[in-house]
């Protein structure tokens, strides 16, 4: 399988990347040059193999449902680009 | 006084106990060898008043006749670890000066014994990449030039700044951490030793994520012993980490130096690839001869789904890493792009934060889990990876203890050598160390020999699961027989 101009975009936008038009071809390549390289799984059996999920076998251990931290909403926003109080402040979402 | 840079980690914690000198004086001497090798590149941020305060706490716990088993002992930190208020980036621009609130679980453990920090260590951005050219504080020099030559190589990556500081001296031990090599490959390329622990051996909490079901921290030091050393107070189980496993930590020292006599080895025939340049065949041979000398029994084994690790890593990587890295948005942390509505932020935050191979890798991770491709792609790796696991478990279960490979298939290369269009190429360099990754098992590079420009070599050991030490026990046959590597100072 191979990628065309218009899928590049598409993935760019999906994945939340802009990609200007001149980039476009020599992703284009790149891309392809993965998807061809990844290509030769297509030719092993893999019929009835279970997908493997976790490497090592464990039982995932589960906490108790109790709070176990809180109130550090002023280390939480420490690191953020644009605050106001304790909120995070994006550009508008809802007209 | 002998220097302290030149010391093990091993020598300079019996030299601590004996007072022969004291952790400042230790500390002091690696801050000043980090300062005269800045060319190097390897620290992007050294934090010599906390590396002080840490040496002079650790200086009082030895009067008080206290201290654990690092105490004193300073230590690089590869960035991809989240240190409490001292900046943590994964070498990215787009975590810009963030500062964790919080500490990984394996760097709190180095200090809850006492060891001291030097310094944040440059690696690929995110730990993509192996050759640390793609981290956003440019790239590490290897300490190692070939003979005659002062062409500038790389250390490997994604550790490289880990695996130049060990084995230019500016450090002790550097945490660095193993996706697909990232710890093995870069040790191989600077002559220092290297260990991916088990799945699950360590922690990884507080480490930038990279590919979750496959990253793992470990140890870069310049001997066998002294990775088992902090490989003991890296590992254990953490409660923040579900993927950690519950079960006691050996004494890995214990385990250097033990004997093989009776173990087997097997020498898997798919990693003798065509073209495969003979000094990467005779240093294979050679580890071969040393392990027999020592009593341990070679086989050839088989490990028949060897050539699908490598392209089966490169969906199941990239798609684990889209879906981490979504959290870069510019909202939490970080540095944000303006954009005339959400979107367009998020889209320009990300296009200028990331940088090409991140972006690259991104791309391909969302591709491959879109609508339509997930089963084509990212189902049937993840059954080949079963397949790859099945490989090492029928080998094992016929008895084999460990498994020995070359750690890459070429010494180390130019910086800007492999950058061109290609980045399969680049790829390429893990052919080796990924199978580990894929199937969870432990693997460690020892440095084992010299290519013809008398550049390093690696071997790698690949284990059972959670039997580090019989890597550690074989890692120090190879080590007493190959001696010690030592780049000249030329910085």
């Amino acid at each position: 399988m191979s990628v065309d101009a218009a899928t590049v975009r598409r993935i760019g936008h999906l994945a939340r990347i802009a990609i200007s038009d001149a980039e476009v071809p020599a992703l284009q390549v790149e891309l392809n040059a993965i998807l061809a390289f990844v290509e030769q799984l297509q030719e092993l059996n893999v019929d009835g193999v279970e997908p493997m999920t976790s490497v090592m076998p464990m039982t995932m251990k589960k906490r108790a449902d109790v709070v176990s931290d809180g109130d550090i909403a002023d280390k939480i926003i420490a690191n953020a680009p644009v605050t106001d109080d304790h909120f995070f402040l994006v550009p508008k979402v809802v007209e | 006084m002998t220097d302290l840079t030149s010391l093990t980690l091993a020598e300079a914690r019996d030299g601590l106990a004996t007072k022969s000198f004291t952790a400042i004086e230790l500390t002091d001497a690696h801050l000043a060898a980090i300062e005269r090798a800045r060319v190097l590149n390897a620290y992007v941020q050294e934090t010599p008043e906390r590396a002080r305060a840490m040496a002079r706490e650790a200086d009082a716990r030895i009067a008080a006749g206290a201290g654990g088993p690092l105490n004193g002992i300073p230590l690089g930190v590869k960035d991809l670890f989240a240190t409490e208020g001292t900046r943590t980036t994964a070498c990215s621009q787009i975590l810009d000066d963030f500062k964790p609130p919080y500490e990984s679980t394996v760097t709190s453990r180095l200090w809850r014994d006492g060891a001291v920090m030097l310094g944040k260590l440059n690696n690929d951005e995110f730990a993509m990449g192996s050759s640390n050219e793609t981290s956003h504080f440019g790239p590490v020099l290897n300490p190692w030039r070939r003979q005659g030559s002062d062409a500038k190589l790389v250390p490997g990556g994604s550790s490289g700044g880990s695996a130049s500081a060990v084995a230019a001296g500016l450090c002790l031990g550097a945490t660095a951490t193993d996706t697909g090599g990232s710890i093995r490959q870069p040790a191989a390329f600077t002559g220092t030793v290297g260990i991916k622990p088990t799945y699950g051996r360590c922690s990884r909490w507080g480490i930038v994520a990279f590919a979750s079901s496959l990253d793992q921290a470990g140890p870069i030091a310049r001997t066998v012993r002294d990775t088992a050393i902090l490989l003991r107070s890296m590992a254990g189980h953490d409660p923040k980490d579900t993927t950690s496993v519950d079960r006691d930590v050996p004494d890995y020292e214990a385990a250097v130096g033990k004997s093989v006599k009776g173990m087997k080895i097997g020498l898997p025939r798919e990693y003798r690839l065509e073209g495969m340049p003979a000094e990467i065949e005779r240093l294979w041979t050679q580890g071969a001869e040393w392990l027999k000398a020592a009593g341990a029994e070679l086989v050839e084994v088989s490990l028949p789904h060897t050539k699908y690790a490598l392209p089966a890593y490169y969906i199941v990587a990239p798609a684990e890493a889209s879906s981490n890295l979504a959290r870069y948005d510019g909202v939490r942390y970080g540095a944000r792009a303006e954009g005339r509505n959400i979107v367009e932020m998020y889209e320009n935050t990300r296009a200028k934060g990331f940088g090409a191979e991140v972006r690259r890798r991104i791309m391909i991770g969302t591709y491959v889990l879109s609508a339509g491709y997930y089963d084509a792609y990212y189902l049937r790796a993840q059954k080949v990876r079963t397949l790859i696991k099945k490989d090492f478990e029928d080998c094992y279960a016929a008895g084999v203890d460990a498994i020995l490979t070359p750690a890459t298939p070429t010494a180390a290369f130019g910086i800007g050598e492999k950058a061109g269009s290609d980045p399969i190429e680049m790829y390429l360099n893990d052919v080796f160390t990924v199978t580990a990754n894929m199937a969870g098992l432990p693997g460690i590079a020892v440095p084992a020999g010299r290519d013809a420009h008398g550049l390093p070599l690696g071997l790698q050991l690949i284990g059972r699961p959670f039997d580090e030490e019989t890597l550690l026990s074989l890692g120090e046959i190879v080590e007493q027989a190959a001696g010690h590597f030592t780049p000249e100072v030329w910085w």
